[in-house]
């Protein structure tokens, strides 16, 4: 994909950082702050309310979601959701797919990501751009696309149903890739000359200088792909077939088909189970995740 | 890079051999070249093989398949030639899925576009609590499209919805949405937006955050006025964003799924059939791999029109510093 890549030529020019001088221009009247104020309210509220709405109803007894108009707060805490929720559906399970599913898929995609990155960066070969072009053309490729070939050449290894067929598909890596390579770039050369000169191999300096000098962005890399694979729903919904090979996402479909979606509040503890890992590492990682998600639109 | 010296290239480990002594510098340094590519190579392998069988290979099959009648089951895959694209493009029905995704897509980018940057504005301002909104805001991006399906489900829903008190305040009665034939496409459009319009902001900001304040020193001098800073100076600096936010958008609305599957299935009828929705449901449920094929090969090439468009924009029309 070009997009990264041509934009790089704005974003990235070390253009002088804007004071924020132009706000102060003409001071801002109490009525313009107050309205300031009033539509950070009400896009903070926009978009918190239904994650709020999520998490306060996964505690709701049924006599609280069977009312309207609807209880903004839960009067009292009714953990048993949790509890029928887990029964529900194979969910200690597909606690464990998932789980497998993102580490294994992570540190797979992320090794491929490193070797391919530091062979585009330090190793010499004719026309490397042009094969990393060939590389990032794969972005173009629509996962909606591939469907139906994968699941064929994954049923031909005869990988359905299997953890393999869930997680190796997922190595190939060009995101990734494509963000460890901006970072490499950045490094000096002369430090890895420096260690090759010592006779240390490429192995060698990659482990012990250049992975230790990017750090932050494996890090944030890592994070990043650890999200998109625990949210991975189409993938592992056509690969599997069996109840004990599913994974969070898809369970929540299971639940809707045999329960059809009455049980609000079981099903909002059971939709918690997907969720509340990932607003946790969130909290956690806010800072990578927005760096590594939003960073192919303002880096090169 | 003659074939004078392959023994030495061949050699597994590290560049010891690369402090060669005398003799000929050129040869030892061209070994160490060729020892380089090998490397290359070696580092690239996994992934050239990974994006061939699982990235590349499949659009290749993907259009054979297109030329096919096959049942999934058969042994035999009956070559029709293009009869699944006439068929396609001679089914009203077909039509209505182009026109649906269309329809989708450009619901959902541009009401995210215009949200998102409206967002991003107020973000830049000078206000306490702005990262606390900020955050807010992305946080629906990374949850997974199954459990925001399965969270809006419960706010859609006609009798105890949250959506509905929230109607009712302005007086208005829910409508079904997700079991109402007019009304499903636009509430996915809302779903979709509320995932996405955070982190278009946050794109958008970090675009305005690298903005020169030089120009706006100038306007103001100038006697601009806000509105023509904005119109003039902002939106053309920042048209790299806007057309990468709308290449991804469009991309990644083209392809949306899990919220779809959670939420209709497609249906009312098919009211919610999307060209992804469409693709899965002929390959899987219809096991029409032909159609399947064809929808795919429709989608891909579109895809890359858009994308390809979007690289000549950014070239020719946008604005630079």
């Amino acid at each position: 994909m070009t997009a990264p890549v041509t934009l790089s030529r704005t974003a990235r020019s070390p253009i002088t950082r804007r004071d924020d001088s132009r706000h102060s221009g003409p001071r801002q009247s109490i009525v313009v702050k107050f309205l300031l104020y009033l539509g950070l309210v009400v896009v903070g509220l926009a978009a918190i309310i239904p994650i709020y709405w999520l998490l306060s109803s996964s505690v709701k007894p049924s006599g609280e979601i069977f009312v309207f108009p609807p209880r903004w707060f839960p009067t009292n805490f009714h953990w048993m959701n949790f509890v029928e929720a887990w029964h529900s559906a194979p969910f200690g399970q597909m606690y464990i797919n998932s789980v497998v599913i993102t580490v294994l898929g992570t540190v797979g995609e992320i090794c491929v990501a490193v070797l391919s990155s530091y062979a585009f960066v330090f190793l010499p070969f004719p026309r490397k751009n042009l094969i990393f072009g060939i590389f990032l053309g794969a972005m173009m490729v629509p996962g909606t696309v591939v469907l139906l070939p994968n699941y064929m050449t994954v049923a031909q290894l005869g990988w359905v149903n299997t953890y393999a067929g869930l997680i190796v598909p997922g190595w190939g890596s060009v995101f990734a890739m494509f963000l460890l390579r901006q970072h490499m770039m950045t490094l000096p050369t002369e430090i890895t000359e420096a260690s090759r000169v010592d006779g240390a191999g490429h192995l060698r300096t990659l482990w012990s200088i250049v992975l230790p000098l990017s750090k932050p962005m494996v890090v944030t890399v890592m994070i990043v792909t650890m999200v998109s694979k625990w949210n991975d729903f189409i993938w592992p919904l056509i690969v599997t077939n069996t109840d004990s090979m599913r994974v969070l996402p898809v369970g929540l479909l299971m639940l809707k088909s045999d329960e059809g979606y009455t049980d609000w509040g079981a099903v909002m503890a059971a939709t918690c189970f997907v969720v509340i890992p990932v607003l946790v590492v969130f909290f956690f990682a806010q800072r990578q995740i927005v760096a590594g998600l939003t960073q192919g639109a303002t880096k090169g | 890079m003659t074939a004078s010296t392959p023994s030495l290239a061949r050699g597994g480990e590290a560049p010891t051999t690369a402090v060669v002594p005398d003799r000929s510098s050129t040869r030892s340094r061209r070994t160490l070249r060729r020892r380089g590519y090998a490397l290359f190579l070696a580092f690239i392998a996994p992934n050239v093989i990974l994006l061939a069988v699982f990235a590349y290979w499949p659009v290749v099959y993907n259009g054979y398949l297109s030329l096919t009648s096959w049942n999934l089951l058969s042994d035999t895959k009956p070559f029709v030639w293009f009869a699944n694209y006439t068929d396609m493009f001679t089914d009203p029905e077909f039509g209505m899925v182009v026109l649906r995704t269309v329809i989708f897509s450009g619901g959902i980018v541009i009401i995210s576009i215009v949200l998102g940057l409206l967002v991003a504005l107020l973000l830049d301002q000078k206000l306490r609590g702005r990262n606390l909104v900020r955050t807010f805001s992305f946080a629906p991006h990374i949850v997974s499209g199954a459990a925001v399906g399965t969270i809006w489900l419960y706010i859609f829903d006609p009798s105890y919805g949250l959506l509905r008190q929230l109607l009712g305040i302005v007086g208005i009665a829910s409508p079904a949405w997700m079991t109402d034939s007019f009304w499903a496409l636009p509430g996915l459009i809302i779903v979709y937006v509320w995932k996405t319009a955070g982190f278009v902001a946050v794109i958008y900001l970090a675009g305005l955050q690298g903005l020169p304040s030089d120009l706006y020193e100038a306007a103001r001098i100038d006697r601009a006025g806000p509105l023509t800073m904005f119109f003039r100076i902002t939106l053309p600096l920042l048209s790299p964003v806007t057309f990468f936010v709308v290449v991804t958008s469009i991309i990644g609305s083209f392809q949306a799924f899990d919220v779809i599957a959670v939420m209709t299935g497609g249906g009312p009828g098919t009211a919610t059939t999307t060209l992804s929705w469409y693709i899965y449901e002929q390959a899987f449920q219809a096991f029409d791999a032909g159609h399947a094929g064809a929808a795919a090969m429709i989608m891909f090439v579109l895809l890359v029109l858009i994308t390809s468009a979007q690289a000549r924009f950014t070239r020719n029309r946008v604005h630079y510093q």
